[in-house]
C-alpha cells in the first residue's frame, strides 16, 4: 500500500515537472516564432508606403495658403527632417507648448498651411483608403528620417523636464473602472496581453525597444499607427475617459517615454503584428 | 487612383531579385461593416512583371492575399540599367503600373 501511494506521489511531482517544462518551452518557442514572423515581414513592411505618400505631402503646396511644409521648423530648422524625431517632444517657444510630432505638425498646418484645426485633425488616425490619415503618412514619412538617429530628447530643459515628471506621475497613477495604472501592464517582464509580449516600460531597455518601434504598420489593421495612437488606445484598454489628441496629457507620457529611449538609435517606423 | 508601388530590383549574382510593395485595400468581400452590410470584394485580380518586354512573372490572384501586399522573386538574365516593369488589375478594372532600373 504504502509503495503504491509513493509512487503515486513520484508520479504527481514527476508529472509537475513534466508540465512546467513543456508549459516553458511552448512559451518560449511561441515568441520564436514571432520574432521570426516580424523578421520576415521586415523586408516588406507596407510603411513604405506611408512613408512615399507621406514625402509628397510633406514638400507639395497645400492648405488655404498654399504653402509646403518646407517652412515648418520641426526643432532643427524650417524644413529640416532629418534627425528630428529623436529629439522630439520638444520646446516649441513660438507655440510657448511642449509638442510631439503630430502636435507639431497639426500647428504648421494651422499656422502655416491656413487649415483649421478642425480640418487639420479630422482624420487622425486612417482606416482604409475611404478615411486616409495625412498626419500617419507625415508622421511616417518625418519619422523614417530618424531611422538610426539616436534617441536624444532634451531633459534638462525645463518645460521638457516638467513634462516628463508629469508623464511619470501619470504612469504609475492608478484609475478608472479597472483601477489600471500603464504600470500595471507594462511595469513587469514577462507580461502578456493574449500572445503579445508587453514591454516592460520601468526598465530602459523595454522603454527604448517600445519607443523606438512606433509608429508602426500594424498587420492586424493593415494599417500605420504612430504613437498618439498607440497611447490613444492604451488609454481605451484601460477603460479611461478618451485621451484628447495632441492634449498635453497624452504629450507628457510621450516626453516620459521618449525620455526613458534617450540614447538608443531609433528603428522605426516599424512592423508589428 | 491608386498609390504608386515601391519596386527594388537589385542584381544578386546572376539573378534579379525584385521587391514589390503594392498599396491595395484586398477586400475579400467576406467581411461586414458596423451597419452589418457586406464590404463588396475589391482585390487585385492579375498581375504582371516584364523585363524589356519580356513577361517574366504573371499571376492571378485571389482574396487570400493580404492588404498592401508584398512579392520578392528572382529571374535570371538581367543585367543592371535594365528596366523592369510591374503592372496590377483588380476586379474593378482599376490598374497601376509602374517601373523601376535593377541596381
Amino acid at each position: 500500500m504504502r509503495t503504491i501511494i509513493r509512487r503515486a506521489v513520484a508520479a504527481a511531482v514527476l508529472a509537475g515537472t513534466l508540465a512546467v517544462t513543456v508549459g516553458g518551452a511552448f512559451a518560449e518557442s511561441t515568441a520564436d516564432e514571432i520574432a521570426k514572423y516580424r523578421e520576415a515581414l521586415q523586408d516588406g513592411n507596407p510603411a513604405e508606403l506611408w512613408e512615399a505618400r507621406g514625402e509628397e505631402m510633406w514638400k507639395a503646396p497645400r492648405g488655404p495658403s498654399h504653402v509646403s511644409f518646407a517652412r515648418c521648423d520641426l526643432g532643427l530648422g524650417p524644413g529640416v527632417v532629418k534627425g528630428a524625431y529623436a529629439q522630439l517632444p520638444r520646446y516649441f517657444p513660438d507655440a510657448s507648448r511642449v509638442m510631439d510630432l503630430e502636435t507639431r505638425l497639426v500647428w504648421c498646418m494651422v499656422n502655416q498651411q491656413g487649415y483649421s484645426e478642425a480640418d487639420a485633425t479630422k482624420t487622425k488616425f486612417g482606416n482604409g483608403s475611404a478615411h486616409r490619415s495625412d498626419l500617419e503618412a507625415l508622421a511616417a514619412y518625418v519619422t523614417a528620417q530618424s531611422r538610426g538617429v539616436k534617441m536624444n530628447v532634451a531633459l534638462d530643459e525645463p518645460h521638457v523636464r516638467d513634462m516628463y515628471r508629469l508623464g511619470e506621475k501619470m504612469f504609475y497613477y492608478r484609475g478608472g473602472t479597472h483601477d489600471f495604472a500603464c504600470a500595471t501592464c507594462h511595469g513587469d517582464d514577462g507580461k502578456r496581453i493574449r500572445l503579445q509580449d508587453l514591454p516592460n516600460l520601468t526598465k530602459v531597455e523595454g522603454a527604448q525597444k517600445a519607443y523606438t518601434t512606433w509608429p508602426a504598420y500594424r498587420v492586424s489593421q493593415g494599417e500605420l499607427r504612430t504613437f498618439q495612437w498607440r497611447l490613444n488606445d492604451c488609454f481605451r484598454q484601460q477603460r479611461f475617459p478618451e485621451l484628447a489628441f495632441g492634449s498635453d496629457a497624452s504629450i507628457a507620457l510621450t516626453a516620459y517615454l521618449a525620455g526613458r529611449a534617450n540614447g538608443a538609435a531609433y528603428d522605426g517606423p516599424a512592423i508589428k503584428r | 487612383m491608386a498609390d504608386p508601388m515601391k519596386i527594388r530590383a537589385n542584381l544578386v549574382g546572376d539573378s534579379t531579385e525584385v521587391k514589390v510593395l503594392m498599396s491595395h485595400e484586398m477586400e475579400t468581400g467576406q467581411r461586414k461593416d458596423s451597419d452589418g452590410k457586406t464590404i463588396p470584394a475589391w482585390f487585385i485580380q492579375r498581375v504582371k512583371v516584364t523585363h524589356n518586354d519580356k513577361v517574366v512573372l504573371a499571376a492571378q490572384w485571389g482574396p487570400a492575399v493580404s492588404k498592401n501586399p508584398f512579392v520578392s522573386f528572382k529571374f535570371k538574365g538581367g543585367a543592371k540599367g535594365d528596366k523592369v516593369t510591374i503592372t496590377w488589375v483588380d476586379n474593378h478594372d482599376d490598374t497601376r503600373t509602374d517601373e523601376a532600373t535593377i541596381a
